[in-house]
């Protein structure tokens, strides 16, 4: 059999092959040649095939045969033997072939080997992919490496520990006495795994976190002497000595510091110090202050440092080079909720990345620029946003228009400011708003009452221009349906009106109807508009005319709505104009989508996983961290009050009531709370179609003699309950016992643990009040 | 920790793939192809970083590999390749930068001007120096001119 040829020259001839069907049969043929070779168990060309083998392993094709010549590579004593069999083993052989686990005893012998590229060879591969067993197997012969005092395998046993840990954490207590001296190692390649090591250790378990934090003042000692020592030739990039071993040190700082003051303060100085010492000219140095940043941050740091922090970050935007500025747009975002302040003073910058390039730090720049929007900056920002809302790609318009409605919600100056907006984003960016958006803006256009004649009109103009975007179709149809005789009467204080008759509007309206652009449900929004008008204006002909055209529509929707009002038209005549009067003003049903939030279990509903749009997860945060800091961040978990509406709750109610109330199971009453003259007491029920339910209805009275305004009580609970608190029948508790207010709380109580309840803020003079209530009669939880 | 390292050319060949998390050879294709496609079409106005929501195209990771929401790609292109290490998502982004650059650089001394034929024909001495500097999914030597002593060592044993 002649010698297999060299690895080179096969290297070479398959690189002349013109296509991949020549590659293919070139490969073919020479795994044929190998396989022999193999069955012939050839000591001396062993290693050659392997090679060669795993070159053809790395262009894809399948190589599995390989795996025992590994092995026996490994067994073999020469030095390039064993490298090959090794880097085959790393490549081709992994946990879930059985045969991996024939190479412990290779791994072991070599382990204990003479040569230390030996031994380090053995814990590379070890490192990289041992197995639970492998590791066991193992564990003892790293532990022994990591003590020894060769530089060279301490590193590799270090980060082979690591490794080791990662896969059985049960034998994390093994290296923890080789872990005392490892510190006070002069060696950076050794002092950089083994901070690596002890960061996995803390992270791993509370116990060693606790245990690790004596080496707070160490850890800050070697990272003074990196700062100070001036130049290290070996380790040094760009002229900052060793910075990586400087950011690691920094990570472990920041886990070992987090909730622990002592460890925080003795960090601060030296903290200062990096922040302020180190060169920003190169990434390396960006690269240091991030990790700075991100560990002042984390820990209990005074507030200056904060500050210092932030301007960092402030600096990092204005830097060149992107990747600097998405790095510190990202670390914002993370911060802002804890340090407002101190990041609205780098607002300006912060709405300049939303006109950069790349596009994930536009998403970014969008999101933190939406939680900086409040009462002050609302006007400039939304010019801004509104601005970035005309530009910017498709992806980002739904969550920027719904971001803008949000914010101009909560923040808006002024009503026709706030329809202005709205009326801005629909004419952009129509067709990206969510669905809900539509009955929302309606309902706030019918709040504004004063607003009706200019709203109206406008929608109208936009009508005129473009009646592509559904939904602003949608809203302006039915605004002109309700307020059209407002937009012929030419009445309009905020803007010079125009002159419209009713033809016009109806043309529009029929426009509408027939218009391929328009979906069905704009259609039939088109077509209750027509019909409201008929009380309005004075053209009922025509009206009817059109209407009756649509009762033999083909959409079914259409149809019926056209059947129906013909017969109102018809037989029903005398009750047409009371049908279709003016909407009363309506109230909101519920919160706005991404806000609704039921907390149960310590965990937000998941506001969409959706791929197209991701929702702006600063929102809810937003609202839930207000009452967080309200009840001090305790275990327990905050309910926001969900406004329900109260009719379905009595409906429900006196059905349980007809069916006989079989909820009620005589639990007692108690008293949950009684102090300063206000009483709180609790009456209990359980829910009719869920006994697991507790359903309690507060009862809140004051006996002082002046009456309690702005009322408010709210309940946590531990993680385990899920609560649901509905509206109080009112905001004021009349004074000497006149009268009560009520409210009524629904609790599931799965694990039938005792419930306590917190309440708080009621005010004559603003009072708040924290209490616990534990003394629920066992009735309730069983 | 870094879950894995890749070299790929501007075609898609891989030059390197060095794993540390488990996965089959079909799923590693499948990510060899994925981060070709999300890395080539970036230019110089995009970040070098890539997270998953950022991208449509990398949204196809996270479906196939739901556990790819936690990770990041950082990459950096030299002439006609691609260095492309996927960390976790808490990684320090600016300090991964910088140890590809000290990998890039390690391979320029030991090849003396390293090209691409150099990392094709001795793919095996290039696992050697992923091995020297990296380890268990972690920076293990940052000192080029230890790295360089220990491989012109192993290099003697040969």
């Amino acid at each position: 059999m002649p010698a297999p040829i060299r690895l080179r020259e096969l290297i070479r001839t398959i690189r002349t092959a013109r296509t991949q069907a020549e590659e293919r049969e070139m490969i073919q043929k020479e795994c044929a040649a190998i396989r022999s070779s193999f069955r012939e168990e050839d000591n001396t060309y062993r290693c050659r095939n392997v090679a060669k083998l795993l070159y053809m392993h790395m262009l894809g094709y399948p190589a599995h045969f390989g795996q025992l010549e590994c092995l026996k590579l490994i067994a073999s004593q020469k030095f390039t033997d064993k490298r090959i069999g090794y880097l085959g083993a790393m490549l081709l052989l992994d946990e879930r072939q059985d045969v991996h686990l024939l190479m412990t005893n290779c791994i072991k012998n070599d382990l204990n080997h003479s040569t230390q590229y030996v031994q380090g060879l053995a814990l590379c591969t070890l490192g990289c992919m041992g197995s639970s067993e492998m590791c066991r197997d193992l564990a003892g012969e790293v532990e022994k490496l990591l003590k020894t005092s060769n530089s060279y395998l301490r590193k590799k046993a270090a980060l082979c520990a690591v490794h080791v840990i990662r896969k059985v954490p049960e034998l994390m207590e093994m290296f923890l006495p080789a872990t005392k001296n490892l510190l006070s190692e002069k060696n950076h390649g050794v002092l950089h795994t083994s901070v690596v090591l002890l960061t996995e250790m803390c992270e791993r378990s509370p116990d060693m976190l606790a245990h690790f934090r004596k080496l707070v003042p160490q850890l800050v000692r070697i990272l003074k002497n990196l700062i100070m020592s001036g130049y290290s030739p070996e380790h040094d990039v760009s002229g900052i000595s060793d910075p990586f071993l400087q950011v690691r040190i920094l990570r472990l700082l920041r886990i070992l510091g987090k909730s622990d003051d002592d460890s925080s303060e003795a960090m601060n100085d030296i903290l200062a110090q990096v922040a302020t010492n180190t060169e920003t000219s190169k990434n390396v140095g960006n690269a240091i202050l991030y990790e700075t940043v991100l560990t002042i941050m984390d820990i209990k740091s005074e507030s200056g440092l904060r500050v210092l922090a932030i301007n960092i970050l402030g600096r990092f935007l204005l830097n060149n080079d992107k990747n600097i500025r998405y790095v510190a747009l990202t670390s914002l975002l993370k911060t802002v909720q804890t340090d407002h302040n101190a990041v609205q003073r780098h607002r300006s910058t912060i709405v300049d990345c939303l006109k950069d390039l790349d596009v994930s730090i536009k998403r970014r720049a969008m999101e933190l620029s939406f939680a900086l929007v409040n009462g002050n900056n609302i006007r400039g920002m939304m010019k801004e946003l509104l601005y970035f809302l005309d530009s910017c790609d498709p992806e980002f318009k739904a969550d920027c228009a719904s971001g803008v409605f949000l914010a101009a919600e909560k923040y808006a100056p002024s009503k026709r400011w706030h329809i202005d907006t709205i009326m801005r984003v629909l004419t952009t960016a129509g067709s990206y708003v969510r669905d809900d958006s539509v009955p929302n803006l309606i309902q706030l256009i019918t709040n504004s009452v004063e607003m009706h004649a200019y709203t109206v009109q406008r929608l109208y103009k936009a009508l005129l221009d473009d009646i592509s975007q559904q939904p602003l179709v949608q809203v302006a149809s039915w605004c002109i349906g309700e307020y059209g005789d407002l937009l012929v009467s030419g009445q309009c204080e905020e803007e010079e009106p125009i002159q419209v008759t009713e033809d016009e509007v109806l043309d529009v309206l029929e426009g509408l109807l027939v218009s391929n652009l328009s979906t069905p449900v704009t259609r039939g929004y088109a077509l209750t508009a027509i019909m409201k008008l008929s009380t309005r204006f004075s053209s009922v002909n025509r009206i009817k005319k059109v209407v009756s055209i649509y009762g033999s529509s083909i959409d079914v929707e259409l149809q019926q709505r056209a059947v129906e009002y013909n017969a109102l038209f018809k037989k029903y005549d005398h009750m047409r104009p009371a049908l279709l009067e003016r909407m009363p003003i309506m109230e909101k049903t519920a919160t706005n989508g991404p806000t609704e939030i039921v907390q149960t279990n310590g965990e937000t509903e998941p506001s969409a996983v959706e791929p197209k749009h991701p929702p702006p997860v600063t929102q809810p945060a937003n609202q839930a961290n207000d009452l967080l800091d309200l009840l001090g961040g305790n275990d327990v978990v905050p309910v926001i009050q969900t406004t329900m509406p109260t009719k379905p709750a009595s409906a429900g109610g006196e059905l349980l009531d007809l069916l006989g109330d079989l909820s009620l199971s005589g639990i007692p009453p108690m008293t949950a709370y009684n102090k300063n003259g206000l009483k709180i007491d609790f009456t209990f029920e359980r829910a009719n179609p869920n006994p697991n339910i507790a359903v309690i209805t507060i009862h809140a009275s004051n006996s002082t003699e002046a009456e309690m305004t702005d009322f408010v009580f709210q309940a946590a609970v531990p993680k385990t309950f899920q609560l649901q608190l509905l509206s109080p029948s009112s905001n004021v508790v009349p004074a000497l016992n006149q009268g009560t207010v009520t409210q009524v709380i629904r609790v599931l109580n799965p694990q039938k643990v005792s419930l306590s309840m917190l309440t708080y803020t009621h005010k004559g003079s603003p009072v708040q009040d924290l209490a616990e209530v534990n003394n629920f009669p066992p009735q309730s939880w069983q | 920790m870094i879950r894995f390292i890749l070299i790929q050319n501007r075609a898609g060949k891989t030059r390197l793939a060095k794993w540390y998390m488990q996965f089959d050879d079909d799923e590693k294709q499948k990510l060899i192809e994925e981060v070709h496609a999300v890395v080539t079409v970036r230019d110089a106005k995009h970040t070098n970083f890539v997270e998953v929501w950022d991208q449509l195209v990398s949204y196809a990771l996270s479906v196939l590999f739901p556990q790819f929401r936690n990770f990041k790609i950082i990459y950096r292109r030299y002439a006609g390749l691609y260095f492309c290490i996927c960390v976790d998502v808490t990684d320090n982004n600016l300090a991964y930068l910088e140890g590809i650059h000290n990998f890039v650089e390690v391979l320029n001394e030991y090849f003396h001007n390293v090209c691409e034929l150099d990392l094709v024909f001795n793919f095996y001495k290039v696992y050697t120096v992923v091995d020297e500097m990296f380890l268990a999914g972690e920076i293990r030597e940052t000192s080029q001119t230890k790295v360089l002593k220990q491989l012109l060592m192993l290099q003697s044993l040969e």
